[in-house]
Order: C-alpha cells, then sequence, then structure tokens
C-alpha cells in the first residue's frame, strides 16, 4: 500500500493549519516519507505527545497503509 | 479479538522485569528492521544495556503494544515503565544529548 504525495500533504495541512510541511518520498515509491511539520500547534507538548498528535491526523494510514514515516516535529523559532 | 487484558498484564510483567525494553522487530543480536536496529545501535553506543522483546515472533504482543501505548508503530522504547517513544524521538533525543542525560538521571548510566 501506499499513499501520494500530494494527498499525505494535504491531510497534514488540514490537520496542522498553517504548519510548514515538508515532505520526501525517499524511495520515490509512494510508501517511504519522511515528513518535517514546523507548528506553533506542537508548543508545550512532549515529542510523544507530537508525534501521537501526527498519527491522529493520518489515521488508519499508519496502521496499514504506509510502510515507513520518519517523523520529525518542531515548534516554530522564537524570534 | 485478542486477548486484551491478559496481554496488558504481560507488558507490565515485562516493563516491570526490564529498565530498558524495546519492543522492535527481531532481536537485538539481529535486528529485521531499520529503524529497530537504528534504535538498538544508540543504545549500545551508549553502553546501556536493554532487553528486546521480538514482536515478529509475538504477533499478539505486536498489535498488545501499540493499544498499550496508543502508537501505531515499532519501535517502542522504554525506559523504567516510561514509553520514550520510536526511532524518530530516539534519534532526535540521542543527537542533543537528551538520552545520555535521561539514562543518568534514571540511574541507568552512572
Amino acid at each position: 500500500m501506499a499513499i501520494r504525495r500530494d494527498d499525505l500533504y494535504a491531510m497534514l495541512a488540514s490537520a496542522f493549519p498553517g504548519a510548514r510541511i515538508d515532505i520526501e518520498d525517499t524511495r520515490g515509491d509512494g510508501d517511504h516519507y519522511q515528513v518535517r511539520i514546523i507548528s506553533s500547534v506542537f508548543e508545550g507538548m512532549t515529542r510523544v505527545a507530537q508525534h501521537k498528535a501526527v498519527f491522529h491526523a493520518l489515521g488508519d494510514l499508519m496502521a496499514d497503509r504506509l510502510h515507513a514515516l520518519s517523523l520529525k516535529t518542531l515548534v516554530p523559532a522564537k524570534e | 479479538m485478542t486477548d486484551a487484558p491478559a496481554l496488558f498484564e504481560e507488558i507490565d510483567v515485562l516493563l516491570a522485569q526490564n529498565p530498558v525494553l524495546l519492543f522492535m522487530k527481531g532481536t537485538p543480536e539481529m535486528p529485521l528492521c531499520g529503524f529497530s536496529g537504528f534504535v538498538c545501535q544508540v543504545l549500545e553506543r551508549l553502553s546501556v544495556p536493554f532487553a528486546g522483546v521480538n514482536i515478529l515472533e509475538r504477533q499478539d504482543l505486536r498489535q498488545a503494544i501499540k493499544d498499550y501505548t496508543n502508537w501505531p508503530t515499532i519501535p517502542q522504547l522504554y525506559i523504567k515503565g516510561e514509553f520514550i517513544g520510536g526511532a524518530d524521538i530516539v534519534r532526535d533525543m540521542y543527537q542533543s544529548g537528551e538520552l545520555e542525560e535521561y539514562f543518568r538521571a534514571q540511574g541507568i548510566l552512572a
């Protein structure tokens, strides 16, 4: 199973409005993604909570549709 | 359906018995997944003794541990019963030095 990069982006963008989202399809097969999300939503959350928020946004994608997702969540840098 | 209460109880026991426990694909000697292997490498580099649970040989625990922590992927690292994270979080904490610090704070590293 796999997902198109644009579909993955759309799911994340709707769950994290205003976030900066970078997605790399590391093998070009739609099944191994490296994702970086910078969002103020993550402020004050532990890393585990941040990743859980992303998993929640992806729903059953994580359970059985995506082989590998490497995730990095960040809070926007303060000026 | 699996027997969730019994499996959760087994997980409780495993966590109580092993201060550093990694639910993984394969074994610490022979990881069968890059993410699991990476976490093993980090723990070995920090000289932290740890135990592994090979979920490929325990399909019942494979689902149970995901439900236990509400975390959809393997590997999962636990320190003194506390869920620390998957491979990405371990990588970030290792690179920032937080992981080593955490092991010291927990008395696992001197």
